[in-house]
């Protein structure tokens, strides 16, 4: 067995290692029992305090909701001037400029809605001010954001009939104190000593050994690059992102970043089926999820280990698979096996350029996106996974002719169809999107923009279709990966994908905790031997198909005219 | 509605300390104790700093082992790959005249020694390392061109291939900057 083989089993064995006992204190922690880290609570009292916040006041599903989109309302307002008037604020030693407002709105967006896809560089684009105060802030308070909303689900499905699906400021202010705060020092300690700069110094100049004077930029990277894979937001310190040699110096540094980015998404899963005391439920999601990741990785590993058809035909030795866009220390295995976690658990943090991979890579990391539920974001993925349980318990409620039933609460018109919405909404943003650029680049690739459009693809053909498919998943899924070679810091890119982004964050938000706060007011009928199991493996398959039918429908085309065109065209 | 509003205005100035403020100052403190004291680990020879350890610069020089070829240039105050797609046809043409460039120095080639990285741009264009067989190809180039025994410059990059994390977890490497320092060390 190889090395690299090896290094990618470690690294998923150590993240089930640490994720299976962290979901059951998520579980217990949320729940209010006592757990070890309770000596915080002073902490969270003088939060609360300062804040004028009582945690024990019961809210029902609207009130959860309003209080979260006041304050993420805030962070909006807030961090769009911030960054256009950051050029004018303490703590920019590289003399960085204000953020243009367009991108300026996209920025904030992106990052509010833990997408992070960064149209612009870490190195040029931000101060160390607003990498601070608004970009790593919002990396703890939407993944924070995200698992609140997640445990208000749980919350509604805890008890027989409850109205409560527990305070807002409650389960945010914990995730953060008990969780991601924690959990980061840990982190950033060891890639502080691992060779990840964490001073606040800025750039620094040497003359290298040819002779060449180079500038290097440097920061206070290694407390960011903790959360952002812990909060599975992904946004890097370095333009390259987590490809950079000190945003992730060595081997060693990319185990530990690609376990911080597993580790929740995980936990939450399981944290699901302890909290609401069906334990075997987490686990039945937990397997569907790692066959459909398994799914999406094999084919993967496969396609870059063969290296590129192209590049073979020129005779030179690809024994280490396909290399553009990769770095040497982490070699193409540890590559693929990132871009598939990245893109599935919606941390769109690279370690290797996506734009480079080959035309089958492309494919998987978009369907990843697509589905969006293989694990997930912080709390947002089992909300998508909700939703596709919902559509599962009422397609087999048709099949075998009952009233369907999510755990007791009937399942009926009203969250069928807010589920099914849901649904819909992520492919019409896609396609829509996608539609609408593509339609500029060939009308009006001469426009008198900024920038033409016929100027945005650093590819012709088949691939540069592929980007803008990219770039609109990836804000829909609000992953932040991209085919970067898309010149996307324009207004028609910053404004377009800025509305997807929001809607694609918020809307599959609203419409589980709506759900879940719906059925949790009604009746609750006890279990019969006529009852549809949920927590069972049957049900499992049964979901696992829903998902690939109603993906497969709504994205095959798109993805027939991207990636699979190129694949074909390159082995012809 | 009105409530909500204070309170998360509060809440954010609270947060902004704790997570803006005190968790990037304590974790900076900590990193003073690092190598290169939070700053990143600089190398120096002869007391002159010559470059980041884990930063890969520019070698293209006929005297010393090349770096991989590299989408910013080496140049550290930005990083990207080229995003080039594997069927552009521009980015092939590039990548055939790097091979011919190969083949042009080391005439001693046959097409299918060169390994990919050594044509290929890095992602982050800031690529420290060389895969094993990228470097050991250009043995015999700066054995010729600085007169030394072949046999020993073999045996320095045998010497500085980096065995993966405990012998176990990923690919061997070899560290560019590091090799061409004691390639230079071995001529004086």
């Amino acid at each position: 067995m190889n090395t690299e083989l090896l290094g990618i089993l470690a690294s998923f064995l150590i993240t089930l290692l640490i994720a299976i006992p962290l979901g059951k204190y998520l579980a217990k922690m949320f729940a209010g029992e006592k757990v070890w880290t309770d000596f915080l609570k002073p902490l969270e009292k003088g939060i609360y305090k300062l804040s004028g916040i009582n945690p024990n006041a019961p809210m029902d599903w609207k009130q959860f909701l309003k209080a979260m989109m006041t304050i993420n309302i805030l962070w909006l307002v807030y961090g769009f001037f911030v960054l256009m008037f950051q050029d004018k604020l303490p703590l920019n030693p590289d003399g960085n400029p204000g953020q243009t407002p367009d991108l300026a709105f996209n920025t904030i967006i992106s990052f509010v809605v833990n997408c992070n896809l960064q149209h612009y560089s870490g190195e040029s684009g931000v101060t160390y001010f607003t990498q601070h105060f608004i970009v790593m802030f919002l990396q703890f308070t939407s993944a924070a954001t995200g698992i609140a909303a997640a445990v208000a689900l749980f919350k509604a499905f805890r008890d027989k009939t409850t109205q409560n699906v527990g305070n807002f400021w409650d389960f945010f202010v914990k995730s953060i104190t008990r969780l991601l705060l924690p959990l980061s020092v840990i982190v950033a300690l060891v890639l502080a000593f691992n060779g990840t700069p964490s001073s606040y110094a800025g750039k620094d100049q040497f003359i290298s050994m040819q002779g060449d004077t180079v500038n290097v930029s440097r920061g206070p990277a290694a407390q960011m690059i903790a959360i952002k894979h812990l909060g599975t937001n992904g946004g890097g310190w370095f333009g390259a992102n987590s490809a950079h040699p000190l945003e992730n110096p060595s081997y060693f540094t990319n185990m530990v970043e690609i376990v911080s980015q597993m580790i929740i998404p995980i936990a939450m899963i399981l944290a699901f089926g302890y909290f609401i005391r069906r334990k075997k439920l987490g686990w039945v999601i937990c397997g569907v999820m790692t066959v459909g990741m398994l799914m999406l990785m094999i084919p993967t590993i496969s396609s870059e280990l063969g290296g590129s058809p192209a590049i073979a035909k020129m005779g030179v030795s690809q024994v280490t698979g396909a290399m553009e866009g990769k770095e040497v220390r982490f070699g193409p295995m540890a590559t693929a096996y990132w871009s598939t976690l990245t893109t599935i658990v919606s941390t769109g943090s690279v370690n290797g350029m996506h734009d480079s991979t080959m035309p089958l890579t492309g494919a998987w990391q978009l369907l990843g996106m697509m589905i969006n539920g293989f694990f997930g974001g912080c709390g947002v993925g089992i909300l998508n996974y909700f939703v596709y349980l919902i559509i599962a318990v009422f397609i087999s409620g048709l099949m075998v002719g009952r009233t369907p039933e999510f755990f007791g609460h009937k399942v009926e018109a009203r969250e069928v169809k807010i589920a099914a919405l849901i649904t819909l909404l992520s492919p019409f943003l896609i396609m829509a999107g996608t539609a609408l650029s593509s339609y500029l680049f060939v009308a009006h690739g001469n426009a008198d923009w900024a920038v033409k459009p016929s100027a945005w693809l650093n590819n012709p053909g088949f691939h540069g279709f592929s980007e803008m498919l990219y770039e609109f998943t990836s804000s829909n899924a609000n992953n932040g990966s991209g085919f970067e070679g898309l010149g996307d810091n324009n207004i028609f890119w910053n404004v377009a994908t800025g509305f997807i982004l929001i809607l694609g964050r918020f809307l599959p938000i609203i419409g589980p905790v709506a759900i879940a706060g719906l059925l949790g007011q009604k009746k609750y009928v006890p279990e019969s031997a006529g009852t549809l199991r949920i927590d069972t493996v049957t049900f499992g398959i049964m979901t696992f198909a829903v998902i690939l039918v109603l993906n497969a429908l709504s994205y095959f085309p798109a993805l027939a005219l991207g990636p699979l065109a190129e694949y074909f065209s390159m082995i012809k | 509605m009105k409530s909500y509003i204070m309170q998360s205005i509060r809440l954010t100035l609270v947060l902004t300390v704790l997570l803006c403020v005190i968790y990037p100052v304590i974790i900076a403190f900590g990193g003073k104790f690092s190598k290169g004291n939070g700053g990143g680990e600089t190398v120096t020879v002869n007391g002159k700093v010559v470059g980041y350890a884990n930063i890969g610069q520019k070698f293209d020089g006929p005297r010393y082992f090349w770096s991989r070829p590299s989408a910013v240039g080496y140049n550290a105050a930005g990083s990207a790959g080229s995003n080039k797609g594997p069927s552009n046809p521009d980015y092939l043409k590039d990548v055939n005249s790097r091979i011919d460039t190969l083949l042009k120095y080391h005439p001693y080639l046959k097409r299918s020694d060169i390994p990919a990285d050594l044509v290929t741009a890095s992602g982050s264009g800031l690529d420290p390392d060389l895969s094993p067989a990228a470097a050991q190809i250009q043995v015999r180039r700066i054995a010729a061109n600085r007169k030394l025994d072949e046999k020993q410059v073999a045996q320095l990059v045998e010497s500085h291939i980096q065995k993966p994390l405990l012998g176990l977890f990923g690919p061997a490497t070899v560290n560019v900057l590091q090799l061409n320092i004691a390639l230079d060390q071995l001529s004086k």
